[in-house]
């Protein structure tokens, strides 16, 4: 589904990626820890096509297109999500009609009629429930005065909308408290597919405990350095980052 | 300028034959005032970004004799502002539309109509209001009007009279060659009345240039409620020079807003005197301008009772070669204590070429008041553009989505829900470039 063959990527010149390599196959579930500034988000935001970010090396193919030629939309219509660490908030635009937008933007793109308005909020209301937001939320502007859990479980509610073959969740745990978490939690694992991948990037095995890995890799000084089952995120835990340097 | 006072002069027996008696008064006060000062020189401090003198120094025809176009508007004016259910009248040039259709008669004692005709119904009224505030700009935009004008409208409430429906004049530009017209508008709202006014500006002739000098006197008497929308929608070739003058008595509420769709070159004047103790104004405008359309804003809002409170916001969406001025004056009385007033201008400039230039100016000789005063100009907000993106809106929907959010707070402001439903749709074909079909009301 994903590969990504000696990725080189900078920001301001500045390289921080130096060389990653990885595989991720449908039905997988994909860990990427490592301590601060070790490339984790920059992975995340070149993957996305963030313009921040220039990708100088290498190559990703992504369900058998070059992604990195691929407009940010472009990249989403092709699948690919990505939970933001740091949800933007949008005043003036309301959930609602911003999901709308981005729905009937996918549908044109597979040459399908745009939603009718019934079959729309039908659909806010079954995928609302998988991370329990509250139905305010979505009349509201996006993210605009919400909480750090339910900016969170706004962005799950959004995957759950899109329904991507590949989400990346940067750092969603970050800012949950143990309640949140579950819930965030909850609604990753009933978007699983056999058909779909998830990559997690984070600092803790906490949300490990929760989202099952199927790999565990640790990147530091932007590169893989360490790969591994789920006992490898265990091991981190205990030993810190510090062995692998 | 000698031009148009000589033309005066030579011209003064046709201005006058098809005008009223009592309009035909205030002409030589008027004369002398603009001889004194003419039109608002440029680079002054006040009239920076509009160059008046320049803009009027051509040939303009004027249209003195009383004939009517060969156009019912009622027929081939339909505006479909859905279930605004005004009572909708027009302005055909400078001349009130005498032959009205379409609407039941309003409630007894209200005026709505011709200003020639109110000059002969209440002339008692009309003495006691008209050029009294417009006379106090020293500036001669006002004088010019009141010598050229042959006619107008009025709207009068009469005390404790509430108009539930809103009035809706719509002002046609019209002119086979580049004209001049002087517009104006007398409004009084008397004790305890509430009423809502919406004036639409429409430019039938697309190729002439069409200069317009209106003046709105507006009076708002104790405790009355009033609400002002000017809604502009007119040709790049219309050049609007607009003057409002508000005086409020105690504890009333107004809202003026003023929204500029789409326009050539625009100046609009609000000056706002809140002469009684509790009186509200909210102050809004949007401006969206793009090509080489010019939208400058001055605003002048006086506080001279206490308790008074004033609430103003001004939005600019700036796109191409387009510029926008605002300036915003406030001034607080020393005896108008507890005085609240708040002034904001915002402004998106969406291309490297748009300009924006903006000025606050506030006097406050009274010490217990809570004034505020904001400025900000930027551009759109890449990490929202990126994040909309990234959800599969393309770039130019995410703009779009992005510019129209910005207006959001204007236009929840208008107390009209249809016309407020209208607009949003509206603006968001104006950003999209498709021809907005409100310019004939169509």
């Amino acid at each position: 589904m994903l590969t990504i063959k000696n990725l080189h990527a900078s920001i301001n010149g500045k390289e921080i990626l130096k060389g990653i390599d990885l595989q991720v196959n449908k039905g997988e579930v994909h860990a990427i820890m490592g301590p601060n500034g070790s490339g984790k988000s920059t992975l995340a935001s070149v993957l996305v096509g963030n313009p921040a970010f220039e990708a100088i090396r290498g190559e990703v193919v992504f369900n058998g297109k070059n992604l990195l030629e691929l407009l940010p939309e472009e990249r989403s219509y092709e699948g690919l999500f990505l939970s933001f660490q740091y949800p933007v908030e949008i005043p003036g635009v309301s959930m609602v009609n911003f999901m709308r937008t981005a729905i009937n933007e996918h549908r044109k793109y597979k040459g399908l009629e745009p939603l009718s308005a019934g079959k729309f909020l039908e659909l806010i209301r079954e995928k609302r429930n998988v991370v329990e937001l509250d139905a305010t939320l979505v009349n509201r502007s996006v993210n605009e005065g919400f909480s750090g859990g339910e900016k969170k479980r706004n962005e799950i509610f959004q995957m759950a909308m899109l329904e991507p073959s590949l989400a990346i969740l940067d750092e969603t745990d970050s800012g949950l408290d143990i309640d949140a978490l579950r819930i965030v939690s909850k609604g990753v694992n009933q978007l699983k597919r056999p058909e779909n991948a998830i990559v997690v990037i984070t600092h803790y095995q906490r949300l490990l405990q929760y989202i099952k890995p199927d790999f565990v890799h640790v990147l530091y000084q932007g590169k893989i350095v360490k790969s591994g089952g789920p006992e490898l995120a265990a091991e981190l835990e205990e030993k810190g980052y510090d062995w692998l340097k | 300028m000698r031009q148009y006072i000589d033309f005066f002069n030579a011209q003064r027996p046709s201005i006058e034959k098809i005008s009223s008696e009592l309009m035909n008064a205030y002409r030589d006060a008027a004369c002398k005032t603009f001889v004194e000062n003419g039109f608002p020189a440029f680079n002054t401090e006040a009239y920076r970004h509009t160059d008046i003198p320049t803009l009027l120094s051509s040939d303009f025809g004027f249209n003195l004799v009383d004939r009517y176009p060969d156009i019912d508007p009622y027929q081939s004016f339909k505006c479909s502002i859905p279930n605004l259910s005004t009572n909708m009248y027009f302005m055909i040039n400078d001349r009130f539309y005498r032959r009205e259709t379409g609407h039941k008669p309003l409630p007894e004692n209200i005026f709505s109509g011709s200003m020639q005709e109110f000059t002969l119904r209440y002339p008692e009224i009309f003495r006691k209001y008209y050029g009294k505030l417009a006379a106090t700009e020293k500036a001669g935009l006002a004088a010019f009007n009141t010598m050229f004008v042959q006619d107008g409208y009025v709207l009068y409430i009469p005390k404790n009279v509430v108009l539930d429906k809103p009035i809706q004049v719509t002002n046609i530009l019209r002119g086979k060659v580049d004209s001049l017209i002087n517009r104006r508008f007398l409004i009084i709202v008397e004790a305890g009345a509430q009423a809502k006014l919406l004036l639409c500006d429409h430019t039938a002739d697309e190729a002439p240039t069409l200069a317009v000098i209106q003046v709105s006197e507006i009076y708002v008497d104790e405790n009355a409620v009033f609400d002002f929308y000017e809604l502009e929608e007119s040709s790049d070739n219309t050049l609007r020079f607009n003057s409002v003058f508000l005086r409020q008595a105690a504890a009333t509420n107004v809202m003026i807003n003023s929204i500029t769709l789409s326009n050539g070159i625009t100046r609009n004047n609000y000056h706002v005197a809140l002469d009684g103790s509790r009186s509200e104004t909210d102050l809004y405008g949007l401006a969206i301008v793009d090509k080489s359309q010019q939208i400058d804003n001055h605003t002048n809002i006086e506080h001279h009772a206490p308790h008074s409170k004033s609430n103003e916001l001004f939005k600019y969406v700036l796109d191409d070669q387009a510029k926008g001025a605002f300036s915003g004056r406030i001034a607080v009385a020393q005896d108008a204590q507890k005085t609240q007033a708040y002034q904001n201008n915002r402004n998106l400039c969406c291309s490297a070429d748009a300009r924006m230039f903006s000025k606050p100016q506030l006097e406050i000789y009274a010490d217990d008041v809570k004034c505020s005063h904001g400025m900000t100009t930027g551009q759109l907000d890449e990490a929202a553009l990126f994040y909309m993106r990234s959800r599969g809106i393309a770039e130019e929907e995410a703009r779009l989505l992005l510019k129209y959010a910005f207006t959001d707070d204007i236009i929840e402001g208008i107390r009209m829900d249809a016309l407020r439903e209208r607009l949003k749709i509206l603006i968001d074909k104006r950003f999209r470039g498709e021809l907005i079909t409100c310019r004939k009301c169509l």
